[in-house]
């Protein structure tokens, strides 16, 4: 069994670590809360964008004007945009996403296509440089201070690549906010865009255009691959600060059960202790009566 | 007589950056400058990267904004932009320096330039600098 002093100095060193756990589970807790307000504050103008974008979807028939974004090329290379975190302490959060996108990279692979990564945070970063994977940009530390520019620069990237056919589709992996408590890892398209078809047009006044349709239209499209992407970013955001607040409420609860463990075996030991010396008293009183 | 208001929203995906009741509002288009004054027939249009004038019970002020879609409709105005600075938040010295090298880039004619990019850098620039003086 161990010795009192032994165990009390595990006691101490998990006592700290669950302060630390604890301590790191707050900052999550507001750092989510940051990024879901950032979410909220996309809202107004992404939802304001989907509403126009269906409104000119319903008036234009793309197969008249066909934008470069929306035609889907014959399949020869694939560039993928992979979102995970900076840092660790974040549960299943980075590998979650590692599995899924060595699934993706195999399965277009096998295929015989071409695929490129553009990966965003230091964790898939640092692991795909290593593997001999076609990476045609990294962002690190992107989340530090979240920027629309970062959309903005990632969509620059693959936008031209894909206008040029260099490439044939472009797919982003991220974690998905869902709640709190739940986050799940998404593949989505980004180009050739998808844009839902309207459903019912909500804005039934026809505008006057200026310049014309068609130039807004296309003005509006590639607006909306960079809200696509920047909604990609805030949701991983979210998601990672939900992740590593869960992770590190369970750290908190296992070390607190640890305690609880270790507060009864020290006890115990100390009982040990002192019955042995008052044993030892008596015995000796009795030696000398 | 009352002066006759209508509402406008400048959206951006950071934040709402101006929601009040204007006498106008001035942009730059596409096909040229514009102004909206109330009453206007619904609309919809592009506005390139430059100088937003808004004029409403605080007076006439300026932001400086990317491009992106201006909406007019019966009951207000919508600014879609991705970036928008009022001409207090721009520190002129700094984007007089963002308009020195955007001007050095496109002079520079280096094989990798996006040129499409550093036309667009340059137009930024050059709408925060003409914001940030006329403030003062």
């Amino acid at each position: 069994m161990a010795t009192l002093r032994e165990i009390r100095r595990r006691l101490a060193s998990v006592t700290k670590i669950s302060q630390v756990t604890d301590a790191m589970r707050m900052v999550a807790t507001a750092k989510l809360r940051r990024a879901q307000e950032a979410i909220e504050s996309n809202r107004p103008y992404a939802e304001k964008f989907d509403l126009l974008l269906g409104h000119l979807l319903a008036q234009i028939d793309i197969d008249e004007v066909p934008h470069p974004f929306l035609v889907p090329h014959e399949m020869n290379g694939v560039c993928l945009v992979v979102v995970s975190s900076d840092r660790g302490l974040c549960g299943g959060f980075n590998s979650n996403i590692f599995r899924v996108s060595n699934e993706r990279i195999s399965f277009y692979k096998n295929q015989g296509f071409d695929v490129s990564l553009i990966c965003v945070g230091r964790r898939v970063a640092d692991s795909f440089r290593k593997r001999q994977h076609k990476v045609i940009a990294e962002y690190l530390n992107a989340f530090q201070n979240l920027r629309f520019e970062t959309a903005l620069d990632i969509v620059s990237q693959f936008d031209d690549l894909y206008l040029d056919k260099q490439i044939d589709r472009v797919e982003v992996i991220y974690n998905n906010f869902k709640s709190a408590i739940t986050q799940n890892v998404l593949v989505e398209q980004l180009l050739p865009l998808t844009p839902n078809p309207p459903v019912g047009d909500e804005l039934f006044l026809d505008y006057l255009y200026e310049p014309n349709q068609s130039e807004i239209f296309e003005r509006v499209l590639s607006k909306h691959l960079n809200i696509q992407t920047w909604k990609v970013l805030l949701d991983s955001h979210a998601a990672e600060h939900a992740a590593r607040m869960t992770a590190m409420e369970n750290a908190t609860s296992n070390a607190k059960e640890i305690i609880d463990e270790l507060v009864l075996q020290r006890n115990r030991a100390r009982q040990a202790i002192i019955t042995k010396e008052i044993s030892e008293i008596v015995g000796g009183a009795e030696a000398l009566g | 007589m009352l002066e006759r208001r209508f509402s406008v929203e400048i959206r951006t995906p950071e934040r709402l950056v101006y929601q009040g009741e204007v006498k106008s509002i001035r942009a730059s288009g596409t096909n040229g400058d514009f102004q909206v004054l109330p009453g206007h027939i619904p609309f919809l249009t592009t506005i390139e990267s430059g100088v937003l004038i808004v004029d409403d019970h605080h007076g006439i002020r300026s932001m400086a904004t990317s491009n992106g879609v201006f909406e007019v409709l019966r009951d207000g105005v919508t600014v879609l932009v991705e970036s928008a600075e009022w001409s207090d938040e721009i520190d002129a010295q700094r984007a007089e320096e963002a308009l020195q090298r955007a001007k050095e880039q496109l002079r520079s004619q280096l094989p990798d330039m996006d040129y499409v990019l550093a036309e667009l850098a340059l137009a930024r620039a050059a709408a925060r600098v003409k914001v940030s003086k006329s403030s003062r």
